[in-house]
């Protein structure tokens, strides 16, 4: 929080588009708030997305800076972060 | 009801283990009509079978490996037209990697030896292998390349000619041990009694402990395997210094390899060690792997690896198996001591022990491979193993 | 790119158990270092938490108590002989030494299978309450609650003040059972008020005994599911599913130290102590009990690492009492016969490599599932499905090899690159 009590922004980019979200959440939270469900397609093309919360199931991994298999649950939005889903 | 039906009837053939080896004997044995029976304590292909690399290579150390690796290799582009997708057969070929010159006449070298053996074989320069392996680091010399190299799933292929075996007639037998083998009766460990007219022994490393004195000694392993980065690498990789390993007896080494799964995960080796029989993955050991592995692929580095473990090979004085008549038992052939590579010749392992048993012609001589070779069979093989060099150092194998 | 450092207690965990080790460990004047995978401490339970209630005032005691704490960072590897934890996070990876480990490691959220449970949008009880915590809205979404335990009336409430809607609460325990649990409750005034008060504020939801979901419909995002209760089978439209069946403990790590597991988790001593040298365990990971007995477990082993006993010991009564709460909800809550029934043959059991149930319903062994079919084989290391094949066959998982969770190569190799020393 800034000191006149307005939340703090950060912008980072998923899947090509900008998105500004507050401060402090967790990459999962950005993608589902942009209204993205799907995180990553299985081995058998299925779409998922998180299942556990807690950095356990890996159903939630995005790629993040062309860094593969990030666990979006566990990651806090960066500015300038770019975020791809499957 | 089972126990008693085991208890009267009579095999011509048990096989004891079902790892790749044992499964594919197994099979060559039913179809020959052999009324055969397969023992296995554990999971089928569950042993050093599912710890390996599954690279099917064929070897130039020596003309007897050469046979039987070649061989081999070309049994498995047949059973490959059969083989389930779990087999996860791929004829991605492999690269012998030369980090400099001095490797680069090495290369020369096998390719000259593989070519009069009528092995497809081609040589890559800087750039070309630049261009087949983009993620390995600039300045490598050049490499060998063998595209009839293959990989494979051990554990389902085992599977698979374990599946075959049972539908031509053999019996699998599963859960129990066997803890000893005399007067033409095999007895298991819950006590069972398996009579059959001849056992074989295709139980790797534990061989020894059913035929004392067999001078099989267990070498340790170590793999690691990551998350899925398809298109990483395309070929089986292994660097020139990996035979120097391979030789190596008396030292803890390492040296680079690494095989494209077709999950597109990457499977990443090696390591050779005596003296140990702790199955615990030894961190140093992985540590040494992982660095030599770098300096072939540095972008190997943030990649995620998901799993690793060891496993023994079983390893032999002269690196050539042991298939055929156990010295001293006439009803007991022996069918271990692949070292690296049980996965490559457990095929043409099979056939050549069939054709033993069977009397028939084989396809390569079998002389070199004779358990009776060796000039003392109980030498150097009980008690402890000799340790020599640095302990607790590990030595990469470098190119001079 | 690593860095040798420790302190005389290294807590692994920063959820109730691990604070409370901290907090006491540090009152007897040892340094105190406290690790956790997530952004802040607060484990599961307390991230995210607000100003009142238990775990505020734990909280605000671990600020103020001087433990050093490293967030974000994860144990890949830990060798009980040399003492030594490996540990990585975003950018780095390092080694650390300890004096005292504390595995304060927790327990993660069983699922069961069903058809359809892989659809987006379907998640974990404790799941979608930490990914709100972490940011995700769900004013005006419909919530569907399903599985088994009190954590559903408290996650319910959660999401209900967070301007959800739940209609439904689907508890698979039965009347006769919960009834059961409640009489127990009586003998703890303070926990039946709370849950009485929950579920006053859940008022408007059914909360529905031998109740569970069927099967979860969707195309690339739940739409409804289907529950049952006895014979009665229907549709619920709802836009998140929060399922679970109880917890399992997280004890791949002390199993990784060597570290003796028995039936309920890591194996303790009345100190909290495990089977190896200076390696202690408190809270869930020894056995799924709650809060309470999380934070009164953590408190023995902070002062038991502390050497101070004799502060230990008058602890035992209270954990005690926790304890028999803890069997109480086993008892309850213990999941049902149907559920084994509920996936089909193509149902997917094996997230990680999509393997489905009618390729692992004859499976006579763990190993034998994993070898050939590829179960367990994922990044998940069979943290998901191996206790789902535990329940649906009653296989026993493998022996846990390192990395302890995947880890990037380069982590697994500092190992070797140590510069000793110790931080106070």
């Amino acid at each position: 929080m800034t000191e006149c009590g307005a939340e703090e922004i950060v912008e980072l980019r998923i899947n090509g588009t900008g998105v500004r979200v507050p401060a402090g959440i967790s990459v999962a939270a950005a993608v589902l708030l942009s209204g993205e469900t799907v995180f990553r397609r299985s081995v058998s093309g299925e779409g998922r997305g998180p299942l556990c919360g807690m950095g356990i199931c890996f159903e939630c991994r995005v790629t993040i800076d062309d860094l593969e298999h990030c666990r979006s649950c566990q990651i806090l939005c960066r500015d300038g972060m770019e975020v791809r889903t499957a | 009801m089972a126990r008693a039906a085991l208890n009267e009837s009579s095999f011509d053939i048990a096989v004891v283990g079902a790892g790749i080896v044992g499964a594919a004997c197994a099979r060559e044995f039913a179809d020959a009509g052999l009324r055969t029976a397969l023992i296995e304590p554990g999971v089928v292909g569950g042993g050093a079978t599912a710890a390996g690399m599954g690279h099917i290579a064929v070897m130039d150390d020596s003309e007897a490996q050469f046979a039987l690796t070649r061989y081999s290799q070309i049994l498995w582009k047949q059973l490959a037209e059969r083989l389930p997708a779990d087999g996860e057969y791929v004829r991605c070929g492999a690269l012998w990697v030369a980090a400099d010159e001095a490797e680069m006449a090495e290369v020369h070298r096998k390719q000259r030896y593989y070519s009069e053996r009528g092995v497809p074989v081609e040589i890559l320069d800087s750039h070309s292998l630049a261009q087949a392996e983009s993620n390995l680091r600039p300045g490598m010399a050049g490499a060998l390349l063998l595209p009839d190299d293959a990989v494979a799933y051990p554990p389902c292929v085992a599977k698979f000619l374990v599946n075959e075996a049972l539908e031509l007639g053999a019996k699998l037998i599963q859960g129990r041990r066997v803890a000893a083998i005399g007067g033409g009766t095999a007895t298991l460990d819950d006590g069972t009694k398996i009579s059959s007219l001849n056992f074989v022994l295709a139980n790797g490393i534990a061989a020894p402990v059913l035929m004392e004195g067999l001078p099989i000694q267990p070498r340790k392993g170590h793999l690691v395997i990551t998350d899925r980065y398809p298109g990483f690498v395309q070929h089986q990789m292994i660097e020139l210094g990996y035979l120097r390993s391979a030789h190596a007896s008396d030292i803890d080494s390492v040296a680079f390899n690494v095989q494209p799964r077709p999950s597109g995960q990457l499977l990443i080796g090696s390591s050779r060690q005596y003296g140990s029989n702790d199955s615990g993955v030894d961190a140093q050991i992985i540590g040494a792997m992982l660095k030599r592995a770098f300096e072939y692929m540095p972008g190997l580095r943030t990649l995620s690896a998901i799993r690793s473990w060891t496993g023994f090979r079983a390893a032999t004085p002269d690196k050539l198996p042991l298939i055929g008549p156990c010295p001293g038992r006439e009803d007991v052939y022996l069918a271990t001591g692949h070292e690296g590579l049980g996965i490559t010749t457990s095929l043409g392992t099979a056939r050549v022990l069939a054709d033993l048993v069977l009397k028939r012609e084989c396809a390569i001589e079998t002389t070199p491979y004779a358990p009776d070779r060796t000039s003392h069979p109980l030498a150097d093989a009980r008690g402890s193993v000799q340790i020599g060099g640095a302990r607790g150092s590990v030595q990469t194998m470098r190119s001079i | 790119m690593s860095r040798g450092f420790g302190a005389d207690i290294v807590v692994a965990g920063a959820g109730p158990a691990g604070i409370a080790a901290a907090v006491r460990a540090r009152e007897c004047g040892r340094s105190v270092l406290v690790l956790d995978d997530n952004p802040s401490a607060g484990g599961q339970i307390w991230r995210g938490e607000q100003s009142h209630g238990q775990g505020s005032f734990w909280l605000r005691r671990f600020a103020g108590c001087a433990a050093k704490l490293i967030t974000s960072a994860r144990i890949v590897d830990g060798d009980a002989q040399r003492r030594r934890l490996i540990l990585e996070t975003q950018d780095e990876a390092f080694a650390l030494e300890y004096g005292k480990l504390i595995l304060a490691i927790g327990a993660r959220e069983l699922f069961l299978p069903f058809p359809g449970w892989t659809t987006p949008n379907v998640m974990g009880i404790g799941g979608l309450q930490a990914l709100v915590k972490s940011g995700l809205r769900i004013s005006g979404k419909r919530i569907v609650v399903a599985g088994t335990g009190p954590l559903m009336l408290a996650a319910a409430d959660y999401f209900r003040r967070h301007n959800a809607v739940v209609p439904v609460i689907a508890e698979q325990a039965g009347w006769i059972r919960l009834a059961r649990f409640l009489l127990h409750l009586a003998k703890h005034p303070g926990k039946l008020c709370q849950a009485a008060v929950l579920r006053f504020g859940l008022r408007r939801s059914r909360y529905l005994a031998s109740c569970w979901v069927e099967a979860a419909n969707g195309n690339e995002k739940l739409e409804s599911v289907r529950l049952r209760q006895d014979a009665r089978v229907w549709d619920e439209d709802c836009d998140y599913l929060a399922t679970g069946y109880g917890f399992k403990p997280n004890s791949e790590l002390a199993e990784l130290m060597n570290c003796r597991i028995c039936n309920t988790g890591v194996d303790v001593d009345a100190f909290q102590r495990t089977s190896q040298e200076d390696i202690y365990a408190a809270g869930e990971c020894t056995g799924i009990g709650g809060a309470e007995l999380a934070i009164v477990e953590g408190e023995t082993a902070g002062y038991a690492a502390a050497e101070r006993n004799d502060l230990a010991e008058k602890l035992f009564r209270k954990r005690s009492k926790a304890r028999q709460f803890a069997a109480a909800l086993e008892r309850a809550f213990a999941p049902r016969e149907e559920l084994r029934r509920l996936p089909s043959a193509g149902t997917i059991v094996c997230r990680c490599e999509d393997v489905v149930w009618e390729r692992l319903e004859s499976m006579k062994s763990w190993r034998s599932a994993k070898l050939h079919t590829r179960c367990g084989m994922g990044p998940c290391q069979g943290r998901i499905c191996g206790p789902i094949l535990e329940f649906l066959l009653g296989l026993e998982p493998d022996s846990v090899r390192p990395p302890v969770f995947p880890a990037r190569l380069e982590s697994l190799v500092a190992a070797n690159e140590i510069e000793e020393g110790i931080c106070q």
